[in-house]
């Protein structure tokens, strides 16, 4: 594929991206897995993990930047830019097009009533997202205190994201200087 | 000048707030009423419209507030310019710091330290994406908060329904569009035929 041609690619992939992403950052995996690994195989669920701990310890929101990781994997750095723009243009669009009437906009009835349907919908997606990402995920015990130890913070705790973020990132780091490596090289030695 | 205060605003908004989304809110509270550009009510007002509304919660506020105030300034021109100041101010440090990363990444991925990290952020990602889904599902499954009453309403059943119908659409590859629009459809149906 030219490179012209995957640019305008990835603007397409992240204008449907950014216009049915609805609920905040979370809800948008299971499109970018949709698009970007299972049609267009740019990259890996892998790769989609390493790319939200990347989004979750830097500033900023988490779609922006995803689009600007995955657009510069695929792309270089025009590839950011049109995925970024290809995100943000849809909220752009319908916001400052309907900015003056968005109250009366959701006090419509069929609107209450098609979002009630909308997020039951999209926590299907999420769960779906989650399942295909664990499968892949490399499982060890620190893998899954790392991932226990985050669901249960965060969800039943009022502690800040980021200090899970570090927290994580030391307890990885610690297991496999330590632990880690003394287990591969026990595997290392088993295959000899 | 407004413009460049929008800009300027949005750029601190999107350089110092990690996570996204709603993690946002405060400084972008703080900012808006310091400013006046939106009073606390109107506020609350557009957190609850953004649902409604697709895209990140950062660009649809960034835009509102670039289109509000640019429009009492400048007439029709005016709102599309400020709009576009606030949203490029809230998405050009974002930009920046992870094309800076992107460039870097790769060079380092084999790094023992940042692989080393990244051992215990993958599976925490994980972890954070449950941790969302079990939040949402308290919203839509327990609207009104934890209470046994639930179990006996009709919507309860019906969104445990739909949530589980549409995640087993997604495991047999049906298109998460596909699947949003369906969902909004049996929304409706179900809501004007039970008259929620």
């Amino acid at each position: 594929m030219s490179k012209a041609k995957k640019i305008l690619k990835l603007f397409i992939a992240f204008l449907k991206i950014g216009g049915f992403t609805f609920g905040g950052g979370y809800a948008m995996i299971p499109l970018i897995q949709k698009e970007t690994v299972e049609k267009q195989g740019w990259i890996t669920d892998d790769d989609i993990l390493e790319i939200l701990a990347i989004a979750e310890s830097t500033p900023g929101p988490i779609a922006i930047n995803s689009a600007t990781f995955i657009g510069y994997k695929v792309a270089g750095v025009l590839g950011s830019a049109a995925a970024t723009f290809g995100v943000i243009l849809p909220s752009f669009v319908i916001i400052s097009l309907i900015a003056r009437v968005l109250t009366e906009f959701q006090d419509i009835k069929a609107v209450q009533y098609a979002f009630w349907g909308i997020r039951a919908g999209v926590i299907g997606l999420i769960i779906k997202s989650v399942y295909t990402m664990f499968k892949k995920c490399k499982k060890s015990i620190i893998a899954y205190i790392a991932m226990l130890l985050a669901f249960c913070i965060v969800a039943f705790t009022n502690i800040n994201v980021l200090f899970v973020i570090v927290g994580c990132a030391v307890i990885g780091l610690v297991y496999s200087l330590t632990i880690g490596k003394k287990t591969e090289n026990e595997i290392a030695k088993g295959k000899e | 000048m407004l413009f460049i205060e929008l800009l300027w605003t949005f750029f601190k908004i999107g350089l110092f707030t990690f996570g996204g989304g709603y993690a946002m809110l405060p400084l972008i509270q703080e900012e808006v009423l310091a400013h006046g550009w939106m009073t606390e009510q109107q506020l609350i007002d557009f957190v609850a419209v953004s649902e409604s509304t697709p895209g990140p919660f950062a660009i649809n506020i960034a835009t509102y507030i670039g289109t509000e105030t640019g429009t009492a300034s400048g007439g029709f021109w005016g709102g599309l310019l400020g709009a576009a100041c606030a949203t490029l101010g809230v998405v050009l440090p974002s930009f920046v710091i992870i094309l800076i990363i992107a460039k870097c990444f790769e060079k380092f991925k084999k790094n023992k330290i940042v692989a080393g990290c990244m051992t215990g952020l993958k599976p925490a990602v994980i972890g954070l994406i449950g941790a969302a889904a079990l939040s949402m599902a308290q919203t839509v499954f327990f609207p009104g908060g934890y209470s046994l009453d639930v179990f006996k309403t009709i919507p309860f059943y019906i969104s445990l329904a739909l949530t589980a119908i549409m995640a087993f659409l997604s495991i047999k590859k049906v298109h998460p569009i596909l699947v949003i629009c369906a969902s909004a459809v049996v929304g409706i149906i179900v809501g004007y035929s039970l008259g929620l």
